[in-house]
């Protein structure tokens, strides 16, 4: 449940969780702008990282889970820059290529580990967001960690019944019927969401 | 598949930002007019299926796994304009609370997997299932489905990734196109297969419904061709075409011919405009929806004439 450890983070006490997230996310944006616009000398490569680190130790977010994020969302940019080797910038183009993308994941992982998604959510709304995609969202953030262990405890279900180890076409048609099954009790407790909604003056 | 920031540039950002808030926003109208109450808490409860469903792992030869992606499954269970938006949702989850995905790039992301990946997969989907709801046929049409959605979605990140100078169109496209192949046929089969699960357990929550009409499906085909035109055309070759080409060759071309008429466009290029990609650009958005309305003209009197012969004919 490594994804839900690290929303975890987001639900400190500190100044840097309690500053407004319209704040903090006006913030991050402009941080990362000016990554993105920035083509120049690597002046941010000085800049920024303190900034972060700064702001991380205010609030008390571990640095290991930061680290680890950024290593696993690594794969698919490891991948373009061995594209952009071949190009014409050659290896400094992608050096640099990896060297900002990483910037930018820090970025948004700081903004991530110091603000609940809910508070994120209210500043769409404030912005004026068409309701029913704030709806949307607000519902998935609720159930999505719910689902997400449900979807564990049916495929530990499976293990602790299945006492060797399958084929691979019966582990892809056992793992594709859980998905189903997923589906069954997602649109299952949509119906008694909806009611419950309903008891409570939603129209 | 997901783009993080810094890879993009800006015209690639902003076009296909554009283009995915085109795209979200009539689907949410779709959603508002269509879409009843009861069915609201359905699509955040789907989001986040999606986002469970993507955690289960399958096998793949060579010892790594793959997971579904999921936009051709949702498009199956909810219907087009809902899958937009659940698939929409999903990103921005990815993107603000686990760094998935840029937010520069959300745009683009969003324009790859919600729009053009729900468009081919679904337009598949239908086309292959025709009139006739036996279950073997709509396996068959979701493998065909997912493998089609991965692909055009693939292709679409690869052309942005290309047009933004990462690296050069050939060796994107080998590149991409190589893996998504196969993640594609895996996309497939999770998908048929969870179907069929589906189907076997609970029909009445996989009822087909409607086919989508006339306009949402020439919405959502424009919002494709438009992309195609704007994005691709300022990268076409600038060469003179094959007839123009000729007509230098053999020296017959008549400059007086060309001025009879003025031309709005002269070359492709919209005046009035200094960046000359972003003249092309525009041109090619505007040549695009021109060429789209006389389509969608022909195709309505066409069917039109159609309808009333059959319908005169019926008439006693």
């Amino acid at each position: 449940m490594r994804r839900f450890s690290f929303d975890q983070l987001s639900h400190g006490r500190s100044a840097v969780h309690c500053a407004p997230a319209g704040l903090k996310l006006a913030m991050a944006l402009g941080l990362l702008l000016s990554v993105v616009a920035w083509r120049g000398p690597a002046v941010w490569f000085w800049v920024i990282p303190p900034i972060l680190l700064a702001v991380l130790f205010a609030a008390r977010v571990p640095l290991r889970a930061i680290l680890f994020r950024l290593l696993l969302l690594q794969p698919f940019i490891l991948g373009v820059a061995l594209l952009a080797l071949t190009g014409p910038g050659g290896w400094r183009a992608a050096m640099m290529l990896i060297a900002r993308c990483t910037l930018c994941l820090a970025i948004m992982l700081t903004l991530a580990t110091t603000t609940p998604f809910w508070r994120l959510v209210g500043v769409l709304r404030v912005l004026h967001v068409p309701s029913l995609l704030v709806t949307v969202l607000s519902l998935m953030y609720r159930y999505l960690f719910l689902l997400v262990e449900e979807a564990h405890r049916l495929r530990r279900a499976r293990a602790s019944r299945t006492l060797r180890p399958a084929t691979r076409w019966n582990h892809w048609r056992a793992s594709a019927s859980t998905i189903g099954h997923l589906f069954i009790r997602a649109s299952d407790r949509a119906e008694r969401v909806y009611d419950a909604m309903r008891a409570r003056g939603w129209a | 598949m997901h783009i993080p920031d810094t890879m993009l540039d800006a015209k690639t950002a902003a076009a296909t930002g554009l283009l995915a808030a085109a795209g979200l926003g009539y689907a949410l109208r779709r959603c508002r007019l269509d879409l009843p109450q009861k069915r609201i808490p359905l699509l955040g409860l789907t989001a986040a299926f999606v986002f469970a469903a993507q955690m289960i792992n399958f096998p793949v030869p060579g010892g790594t796994s793959g997971h579904l992606i999921g936009s051709t499954l949702v498009a199956i269970l909810l219907g087009p304009s809902a899958a937009v938006v659940v698939m929409a949702c999903v990103l921005i989850v990815q993107c603000f609370l686990f760094a998935d995905g840029g937010v520069t790039a959300l745009g683009a992301n969003t324009f790859n997997m919600a729009i053009v990946a729900m468009v081919a997969g679904y337009m598949v989907y239908r086309l292959l299932l025709g009139r006739s709801d036996a279950l073997a046929r709509r396996v068959l049409a979701a493998v065909v489905a997912g493998w089609a959605a991965t692909m055009a979605a693939a292709f679409f990140c690869s052309a942005e990734l290309a047009i933004s100078g990462v690296a050069s169109w050939r060796a994107i496209l080998h590149a991409m196109m190589w893996w998504h192949m196969l993640i594609g046929v895996g996309e497939g089969l999770i998908t048929a297969l969870a179907l069929s699960a589906l189907v076997a357990a609970r029909p009445d929550l996989t009822a087909v419904e409607a086919p989508a009409g006339f306009r949402a499906l020439s919405i959502q085909g424009l919002l494709v061709c438009l992309a195609v035109g704007a994005l691709i055309s300022p990268w076409a070759s600038s060469k003179p075409d094959g007839l123009d080409r000729t007509a230098q060759d053999l020296n017959i071309e008549s400059p007086e011919a060309a001025a009879h008429i003025p031309a709005p466009a002269p070359d492709y290029k919209m005046p009035g405009f200094r960046s000359e990609a972003v003249a092309t650009a525009i041109a090619g958005g505007v040549g695009t929806l021109l060429v789209f309305g006389v389509g969608l003209l022909a195709a309505r009197i066409l069917a039109g004439r159609k309808r009333s012969v059959i319908s005169a004919a019926a008439a006693p």
